[in-house]
């Protein structure tokens, strides 16, 4: 474990000189970073080269792999990016510590045009992805799992389940399924009392829980045949139906937690103009569902499912009726007390 | 002019000497050098960080220097104005220069919400107090008008801490600095260290139960059929780890093959446990180090004689006895060296109880990665990895003190 750290240290200090080496040599047109893969091969096809073709403007692409630790010095250095794509926690902790331009709603096409919880001072949602309940539908049939309560029923469904290691998500689902409102389930998080309650609940289904640790596992699970149901990330089961002709349904228990991706823009960017015309370019109802035909993941502005392709629908965490009742992932709860709760979490593994 | 000659040869001598250890050091140089920047520096870095406190005493000087008087105080009340006014002013600073994050992620570790309430405070602080900083302060959130929140900063607040160390014996100071145990409900890294130590010594003893023979087998064997199991022991070595831990978890799976095969041949009605709990983890780690059980035993063994035993056996001593009395004595620096490399590597697993373990079978290395990943803890990582360090060399010195080092090679 000591070369873990040696190691961990090594690879921040290449991966720190090789940008400085990248930047100083990059030109600055507008520098765009997305997480790479086929997400951001998705994105260059449905948003990147229509604004390219169309403006004339020239466009810089860049990826990466997330860690606030990596804004801190973008925001610090020379710039050398301008548009970021990040996830909910980035999103959070860089507009509190002022490392993203507040964006100008009023050139953006205002904030209204977005479902609810989507967008906020710094960021734009791009796409939501989500994590909810799969099971086989060769094996249940029509009557699977609607609820967490349900998952929480070895009575009803018998057999193992699965959730993600962790306090994470965990005990969302066992305060849900233990009947709190999807609303509340933060404000009992915040207390003692809550999550003792979310431990008790989990106590229940204690001994038939597999805990997965990528998100890779929970499919394999199911096909292997280990699990009768497991909270899952919607674009696994998408993806594993298409690829393997798998008969997984998923369902979209109330309280299936969702998290937004956004673009924001880095504050010491010096293309903050063209940044924010290039978002209210990409950003159009027609440009997401291209994106979400490919990936499964939901557009965030409204009445985005017009071009949905059928097949694609039932994953989409945005579909009509659907992101209602979803739980939106506290991300600041969650920096706050993961450490806390982790350690509550172990001990309660160990007992 | 003859002692010229022999001045001339003494010096000559004394030159190509020196050339040699100079080659010699050469040669080695690559080796001391990589072994001293990515070894010994890492190692004293990481005990360095177990005990460093963290930036608060950069980033906030003067709080950090008032609030280390104010805890020499008794019994604790909230600190004074000059406090509250220092602390406003340097909150105001750390923000304009960013490095608030830093230090609102360092006062997290001491009380879970410290962060949120440190960023909230700083974003709408006022640039003059209304009538003072306490009262100010207090008003934008009560939480400053605990002495708890205060006593936190100023755990925070020395150079140097022996909070991590006490965390990873499950103790920790409370807001009167008295020393106390963890609650029970989240005191985990004692529990984690024990489980370690505890797989690790299941998976050497297993490894030295299959090994020994096994090399016993292989010493004795004619050299064509013992490079031939040789082989056999070798492959899986030469095969990825992940790989092979991933193919475990396929075979111990409750409709994997070997669950299936013991069905069909009517042994068991249900399947067996084996993946997700520790004896899919036990036997996975064991398969996965069993060759660095295998050589160092073979190694040994092959130096020893097989006359010795003959010699044994025509002396009237029965195979057993010469076994015990010989054979087993003189392959001990093989088993000596074989126990420590499988204990010393096992200690550090990581992937292996991450895939096929349950919550409950997670090592240290698991709390390690957590630490250093997602928490950006590192002095705690670092004080978990330095107790494993500690526990690792106190063993080895007991270990070799009962079974002697004679001939130990870890190589």
């Amino acid at each position: 474990m000591k070369n873990t750290i040696g190691r961990l240290l090594l690879a921040a200090g290449l991966s720190a000189g090789f940008s400085i080496v990248a930047g100083a040599a990059m030109a600055r047109d507008l520098t765009v970073v997305g997480w790479g893969g086929t997400a951001q091969a998705a994105q260059d096809k449905a948003m990147f080269q229509p604004y390219v073709k169309d403006t004339g403007n020239k466009l810089v692409q860049d990826s990466w792999n997330g860690g606030i630790g990596v804004l801190r010095t973008k925001a610090q250095g020379e710039s050398t990016w301008d548009v970021v794509q990040v996830e909910a926690d980035e999103l959070v902790l860089g507009c509190e510590e002022g490392i993203y331009a507040r964006l100008d709603w009023s050139k953006l096409g205002g904030q209204e045009q977005y479902l609810p919880g989507m967008t906020n001072e710094c960021g734009t949602g791009t796409f939501v992805w989500s994590t909810a309940l799969a099971y086989d539908k060769a094996k249940l049939g029509d009557n699977g799992p609607k609820s967490w309560a349900d998952f929480f029923d070895t009575k009803k469904f018998p057999g193992k389940r699965s959730l993600r290691r962790g306090p994470r998500q965990s005990l969302e689902f066992a305060l849900l399924a233990d009947g709190v409102p999807a609303g509340e389930v933060y404000k009992q998080l915040a207390t003692k009392e809550g999550v003792d309650r979310a431990f008790k609940k989990l106590d229940t289904i204690k001994k038939d829980i597999v805990w997965w640790e990528a998100g890779s596992q929970p499919v394999q699970l199911l096909q292997s045949g280990e699990v009768a149901m497991t909270s899952v990330y919607n674009g696994r089961i998408f993806a594993v139906n298409n690829a393997d002709k798998t008969n997984f349904a998923l369902a979209w228990p109330a309280g299936f937690i969702y998290q937004v991706d956004s673009w924001v823009i880095l504050a010491n960017s010096p293309n903050k103009d063209q940044a924010e015309s290039f978002l209210k370019f990409i950003q159009t109802s027609a440009r997401q569902q291209d994106v979400a035909n490919v990936l499964a993941y939901g557009p965030t502005l409204k009445d985005s499912t017009g071009n949905i392709a059928p097949n694609v629908l039932p994953y989409l965490p945005t579909a009509p009726g659907v992101i209602e009742h979803g739980l939106s992932f506290d991300t600041a709860f969650w920096v706050d007390n993961i450490e806390a709760l982790n350690e509550r979490f172990n001990a309660w593994a160990a007992q | 002019m003859a002692a010229g000659k022999t001045g001339d040869l003494r010096a000559s001598l004394r030159r190509a000497e020196r050339a040699r250890a100079l080659r010699g050091l050469g040669l080695a140089l690559p080796l001391i050098l990589f072994t001293l920047v990515f070894f010994v520096l890492p190692i004293a870095g990481m005990l360095v960080k177990s005990v460093q406190n963290g930036p608060m005493p950069d980033i906030m000087p003067e709080t950090s220097a008032l609030l280390q008087a104010w805890r020499a105080g008794e019994p604790r009340r909230l600190p004074d104005e000059a406090v509250f006014a220092a602390f406003a002013g340097e909150l105001r600073a750390a923000s304009q220069n960013r490095t608030l994050p830093e230090l609102a992620t360092r006062l997290n570790f001491e009380n879970a919400g410290y962060r949120s309430l440190l960023m909230a405070t700083a974003r709408r602080l006022p640039d003059t107090p209304a009538g003072n900083w306490r009262d100010t302060l207090v008003g934008l959130n009560p939480q400053w008008g605990e002495v708890a929140i205060w006593a936190a900063m100023g755990r925070a607040s020395p150079r140097l801490t022996e909070g991590y160390l006490l965390a990873v014996l499950d103790h920790r100071r409370d807001d009167n600095d008295q020393i106390q145990a963890t609650d029970a409900s989240s005191a985990v890294y004692v529990a984690s260290l024990l489980r370690t130590l505890e797989i690790s010594a299941t998976v050497t003893l297993l490894c030295l139960v299959l090994a020994y023979p096994l090399a016993y087998r292989l010493a004795t064997l004619p050299e064509s059929k013992a490079n031939l199991l040789m082989i056999l022991v070798l492959l899986p070595f030469w095969t990825s780890l992940l790989v092979r831990t991933a193919s475990w978890l396929v075979i111990l799976q409750r409709e994997g093959p070997l669950n299936q095969a013991l069905q069909w041949l009517g042994l068991i009605d249900q399947p067996l446990e084996l993946a997700f709990n520790r004896p899919g983890v036990i036997i996975a780690m064991t398969h996965v180090l069993l060759p660095f059980m295998v050589l160092p035993i073979y190694s040994v063994m092959k130096g020893i004689p097989s006359n010795y035993m003959r010699a044994a056996t025509s002396l009237g001593a029965p195979f057993f006895t010469a076994f015990r009395r010989v054979y087993f004595p003189l392959s001990l620096p093989g088993v000596t060296a074989g126990c420590l490399l499988v204990f010393i590597l096992a200690i550090g697993y990581y992937i292996t109880p991450l895939l096929i373990g349950g919550a409950n079978d997670q090592m240290v290395s698991a709390l390690i990665a957590f630490l250093t990943l997602q928490t950006l803890n590192w002095g705690l990582a670092a004080a978990l990895g330095a107790v494993l360090l500690v526990i690792t060399i106190a063993l080895y010195f007991i270990y070799t003190r009962v079974v002697g080092t004679d001939g130990v090679k870890l190589g």
